[in-house]
Parts: structure tokens; C-alpha cells; sequence
């Protein structure tokens, strides 16, 4: 392959990756806290289309995406209430929300599909930096969500490892009743947790229907919040790994485009198999390779915690 | 403050109150949700009603919807019993629709005798195998088993696909992406001159079989005791992982038998389109049914008349998708129907109780 087109395979890898890292960074947050949320794929796919009707109605990007992530918050909120609260099981409660919210998202977006958007996205090149051979083209050519991902995800990492809040956040996901005795309300971080993680699928969400698409199609996430799920266990929690791997998958989902654009004898339906096939092998992989080296999961993850 | 404590035990009333209850509670967030987007509430549920059960028409139609759904919610059971969470039966119920296909397009000549119940066992077949693919790294590696049924689903519709628009193309078919339509011999028969058919009683059969094999031999024990407690199970000598290939198997040849009968009696060819979901409603009902493969048969029934009703709304302009949201929200308040049912909230300082 020449230059040119490996240049272009990496830079729609890093833009590709994009709605998966944010996915998958607010889920980490979540997991951390001891909340497994399965509704990443129905937040994604509100946060989408709410972004996307309001950037209509506003003409305003930045209306949609703080749209979309008030509205990927509010539907976490819900997990949030059933879990922490109510302390139904958390897998049930996850998979109502992302059956609830793929039809919520359908159902407002019935009169979206082929609306174009008014304001289109703007790639805005980083004077200095865009020039760097290879570096520069690939990852500061991008539009401004993706440099945000940049900046996020070494502070979300700095901020859960090396700070206090981030110190007790992780205790509450380890050993919530050990947390509690240090004085660490359990609920409201579990709270603030979920709904920041909700906040993040939707910016997710949004940064596909306004920025990699754009525009929205019924379902356009395909499987993508889930793809972010497993993203996570790939990332063993880590914000940092998280980037790697978001780009890692986006690399598989362009890789696909580019032998469908240079006409390779390869049915198109295998080649959308790609991302769904990958997935399921890294995650088989990881999963033996997190157990062979003793890490996992936060402890409490799953468990609804009540207090004695 | 609130406190909240455990009930000791759930009031009868209230366990049969409480489906109830969500399933109202869930219709009033949906009427609410119908007003704010301009819709007569009223006039799309009265809609609703006489299109899924107002006639003979419908209620046949809501029967043949209930099949998929019931088989599907079945084999989910069978896994959710075990804490395994198979989301993969839209998946399966497609491996098992495509192996059926596949026999009926290669044996068009042979007899309905020989065709029919070999068509039920490949479907079982790739419906089981469907699962396996998940089930063996989750029994031996513990990889999630959520995400890989997932992922799945689409490559099993994808492939689907590629059949369809390649190899299984209908030369007849003025290229659109159909299978040949099957012989007569391939088609499960059907009720009369509605569309109910035979899959009907594979639905009951499996609810009856189901029912007892879960109850009554050593194999239900030790499903539900896996399902409850791992550790004792393990303790007792029972296999897990050998269970869990079991459990997957069982959960997706009754998937893939409803994707038989769904190209068999339905559709009569491949094509576009042949769940609308099934596979995920499917989750719903299970857990509706509180995992009783007679609930199921109920709840498969009022899923079916759902999914029947909103296409008869369509023509007053409501979404197909406002079905799969109140579905999503009956399980929600469902949820949270459980929790009132098993615990009591009360304000502090008054009503303490020692226990």
C-alpha cells in the first residue's frame, strides 16, 4: 500500500475510534464505581439523535452536543435510580435500557432520516503539528471532538489514578462497605458515575451522527456501544489502553471501507462482518490473557451495594 | 431519610398484581410520551387493541407473532436460569432460519415427510451451534458471553445477507435479494386460512417439555442450582462447564427452530427482514415471564398482539418504534415493580421494625 492510503486507513481509524473511546471512557467510569451498564448502544444511539435534532433546530453544533449528552446522562440516570437504588440486577436493567433506548432513539428520529445537517462538520488541521509526516496528517487533521478525546482521556487516567476523588471512586468499586466506613458516600459516586458515563455514550452518539456520518440513520450506532463494552475489558479499566484499542477497532472498521473502495473480490457483507468477528476475538483473547496475568474486573462490579 | 428493608415474605396479591401493574404503569408513560409528540392516546391504543386482538384477522396475526417470540423467550429461559445471558436468539433463530433454507433449496423434489423434520433438525442444529461459538470460550475462558451472543447477531444476519445478494440469489427474482421460493413440500402447513401454523405446537410442545424438564429431572436441579448458587454446585460435584455448553445448545436449537418455522411457514424463501427483533423482545418476555415457560406462552402473546397493533397505528403516522420503547419501559417498571414487591420503604424513625 502507498503512503497516501496508509495515511488516510490510519486517519479514519483515529476518527473511527472516536465514538467507541467516548463510549468507552464514560463506561470505565461506570465499571469503576462497581456499575456494569449494558445500555451503551441505546445512550449512543439517543445521544445521536438528540444531538442531531437539535443541532438541526439550533444550527449550532455545540447545542447538539451538549444535547446529546444530557440526554445520554438523563437515560443513565434511569440505570442509575434502578441499580444504586432499587438494586434490581444490574444486567437486566442494563439491557432494558439499551432495548428502551434503540427505540426511543427511533422513534424520535422517525422524520430525521435524510435530513441533511445545516452546519457540517469542519476539519480544523492544528497549525504546526498537521505538518509532521505521518503523525500530523493521521492525528491533527481531525475535527475538534477528536482533539477533546486527546486531552480526556490522560486526565480521566490521571484523575482515577492519582487524585482523591479518583482514590475513592476506585475504593467504592473495589469494596464499597470498606468505602463506606472511610466516609465515602457509595451511592452518590455510583450516582455521579453512571449519569457522567451516560454523558460520555451520548457525546459518543453524537460525535457519529454529527461529525463521522453525519447524519442519522435508524440504528446507525450497529452495535457499536457494545463493541465499546467489550472495548473496556480489552482496556482492563484503563482510560489510556481504552485510546489504544478505540483506535485498534476503528482501524478494523476502515480497514473495511478501504478494500471495499479498492474493489477486492471480497463479498461487502464479510467485509461488515469485520468489526463484530474482531471483537469477539480480542475479547475471547483478553480474557484469557486478564485471567493468565490475575487482573480483572473491579471487585464489586455487579453487586448492588446495601448498607448493613 | 428513607430506609429500606427487606420483606420477609411477598404477598400473593402482589405477585400477581405486579405484571400487571408494570404493564399499566409502562402503557401511561407511553400515552404520555404519545401526547407530548402531537398523537390522541386514546385513539392510537383503541387503534392498537382492534388491530391485534379487535378480530380474527388480528388475533391470528398476533398468534403467528407470539410463535417466534415464545420459542425464542424459551431458550433464553433455559440460559437465564443459569445466570447465562444469552442476547443472542435474533442471532440464532437466523443460523437456524439459513440452515433450514439451505435444505429446502437443495431437496426441492423430496417429500414433506422427509423435508419437514429434517428442516426442524438442521435449524435446532445451527441454532445450537450458533450458540456454541459463544458458549465454549465463556465455559472455559469465562469470556463474556453478553457481548459475544451480541456480536453474533450481526454476523449471522450479515452472512444472511451474502446469501441472499450471492449464492442463494433467486435467478428469478428480477434481482432482488430473495432466495427461490421453496417447494410445497418445505412449507410447514398452516391452520385453516389463517397464517397460524404449525410452529404452534412446537411452542406448546417446548413450553410442556420445558416445564417438566426444569421441575421434575436431575438437569433442572442442577441448572437452577448453578443459577442460584455456583459455588455449592461446583461443591456438589456438578459440571459447570459441560452445563453451560448444555444450557447454550438447548437455549439456541429452540432460537433456531423458530428461524425454521419463520422461513418455512411464514416467508417460504429467504429474505430481508425475517425477525423484526424477535430475538431481543424475546429477553423481554423471558424475564416478564419471570422465566416460566407458561408465563411465557402469556406474555409471547401480548408481545405478539404489541407488535401486531403498532403496525396497524402506522397508518396514523405513529413510528413502528414507539412498540419496541414501551417495551423497553414495561420491563423497566417491571423492575421496579420487583423491588416494591420485595422490599418496604419507609420514612426513618417510624415505622422501625427489628428483624
Amino acid at each position: 500500500m502507498e503512503t497516501g492510503a496508509l495515511i488516510a486507513l490510519l486517519a479514519t481509524a483515529v476518527s473511527a475510534g472516536t465514538p467507541l473511546l467516548y463510549a468507552a471512557l464514560g463506561e470505565i467510569f461506570c465499571e469503576r464505581s462497581g456499575v456494569l451498564n449494558l445500555g451503551v448502544e441505546g445512550m449512543m444511539l439517543v445521544g445521536a439523535v438528540c444531538g442531531f435534532l437539535v443541532a438541526i433546530e439550533t444550527r449550532s453544533p455545540a447545542a447538539g452536543i451538549i444535547a446529546a449528552m444530557l440526554a445520554g446522562g438523563a437515560l443513565a440516570a434511569i440505570h442509575a435510580f434502578m441499580t444504586t437504588t432499587l438494586r434490581v440486577n444490574q444486567i437486566i436493567s442494563g439491557l432494558a435500557l439499551a432495548l428502551f433506548g434503540t427505540g426511543l432513539s427511533s422513534y424520535i428520529g422517525k422524520h430525521l432520516i435524510g435530513v441533511p445537517l445545516p452546519v457540517g462538520p469542519v476539519p480544523m488541521p492544528i497549525p504546526g503539528l498537521s505538518e509532521i509526516p505521518l503523525i500530523g496528517p493521521v492525528f491533527f487533521r481531525q475535527d475538534l471532538l477528536v482533539y477533546a478525546s486527546y486531552l480526556l482521556v490522560p486526565l480521566a487516567w490521571y484523575w482515577i489514578h492519582r487524585t482523591r476523588p479518583g482514590l475513592h471512586l476506585r475504593a467504592v468499586g473495589e469494596n464499597p462497605a470498606t468505602a463506606d466506613a472511610m466516609g465515602v458516600n457509595v451511592y452518590r459516586v455510583r450516582y455521579a458515575c453512571i449519569i457522567a458515563g451516560g454523558m460520555f455514550a451520548g457525546l459518543g452518539g453524537a460525535y457519529l451522527s454529527l461529525f463521522y456520518a453525519p447524519c442519522w440513520v435508524e440504528n446507525m450506532t450497529a452495535g457499536r456501544g457494545w463493541i465499546a463494552l467489550a472495548l473496556v475489558i480489552f482496556a482492563v479499566w484503563s482510560p489510556l489502553r481504552a485510546m489504544a484499542g478505540a483506535w485498534l477497532f476503528g482501524g478494523i472498521e476502515a480497514l473495511g471501507f478501504r478494500i471495499q473502495i479498492l474493489g477486492a473480490a471480497v463479498s461487502p457483507f464479510f467485509l461488515k462482518m469485520l468489526p463484530y468477528l474482531f471483537t469477539i476475538l480480542v475479547l475471547v483473547a483478553f480474557t484469557a490473557w486478564n485471567r493468565k496475568k490475575r487482573i480483572g474486573a473491579p471487585e464489586a462490579l455487579g453487586l448492588p451495594y446495601e448498607r448493613e | 431519610m428513607f430506609i429500606i428493608e427487606r420483606r420477609a415474605s411477598r404477598s400473593t396479591a402482589f405477585r400477581i398484581l405486579s405484571p400487571v401493574a408494570a404493564v399499566l404503569a409502562a402503557l401511561v408513560f407511553g400515552a404520555l410520551f404519545l401526547k407530548l409528540s402531537g398523537f390522541d392516546p386514546l385513539a392510537v391504543y383503541g387503534g392498537m387493541w382492534r388491530g391485534a386482538f379487535g378480530d380474527a384477522y388480528g388475533l391470528s396475526e398476533t398468534l403467528v407473532k407470539a410463535i417466534p417470540i415464545a420459542l425464542c423467550a424459551m431458550g433464553i429461559t433455559v440460559a437465564f436460569r443459569m445466570a447465562l445471558w444469552n442476547i443472542g436468539a435474533e442471532g440464532q433463530l437466523y443460523a437456524g432460519a439459513m440452515a433450514a433454507a439451505g435444505l429446502a433449496l437443495s431437496f426441492p423434489d423430496s417429500p414433506a415427510f422427509v423435508l419437514l423434520p429434517a428442516m426442524v433438525a438442521a435449524g435446532m442444529a445451527a441454532g445450537a451451534l450458533w450458540a456454541l461459538i459463544a458458549a465454549i470460550p465463556r465455559a472455559w475462558l469465562g469470556a463474556n458471553e453478553i457481548l459475544t451472543t451480541l456480536m453474533l447477531n450481526y454476523v449471522a444476519i450479515f452472512f444472511s445477507e451474502y446469501l441472499i445478494h450471492g449464492p442463494w440469489k433467486d435467478p428469478a427474482g428480477f434481482n432482488f435479494p430473495l432466495s427461490p421460493a421453496f417447494s410445497e413440500a418445505a412449507r410447514l402447513p398452516a391452520f385453516g386460512d389463517t397464517r397460524i401454523h404449525a410452529g404452534i405446537l412446537f411452542a406448546l410442545a417446548a413450553a410442556a417439555i420445558l416445564t417438566v424438564a426444569l421441575r421434575k429431572t436431575t438437569w433442572g436441579y442442577e441448572v437452577r442450582l448453578i443459577g442460584s448458587n455456583p459455588a455449592v454446585a461446583r461443591y456438589a460435584g456438578v459440571s459447570i462447564p459441560r452445563h453451560i455448553l448444555i444450557a447454550m445448545a438447548v437455549s439456541g436449537a429452540l432460537a433456531g427452530l423458530a428461524g425454521m418455522a419463520e422461513v418455512s411457514a411464514i416467508t417460504g424463501r429467504l429474505q430481508y427482514g425475517l425477525s423484526p427483533g424477535y430475538g431481543y423482545s424475546a429477553i423481554i418476555v423471558a424475564w416478564l415471564a419471570k422465566l416460566s415457560p407458561a408465563g411465557i406462552l402469556i406474555m409471547s402473546f401480548l408481545f405478539g398482539g404489541l407488535l401486531v397493533g403498532g403496525y396497524a397505528v402506522q397508518f396514523i403516522g405513529v413510528p413502528a418504534a414507539a412498540v419496541n420503547m414501551l417495551q423497553g419501559a414495561m420491563l423497566f417498571f417491571w423492575l421496579a415493580a420487583e423491588f416494591f414487591g420485595s422490599y418496604r420503604v419507609s420514612l426513618r424513625g417510624r415505622f422501625r421494625e427489628v428483624h
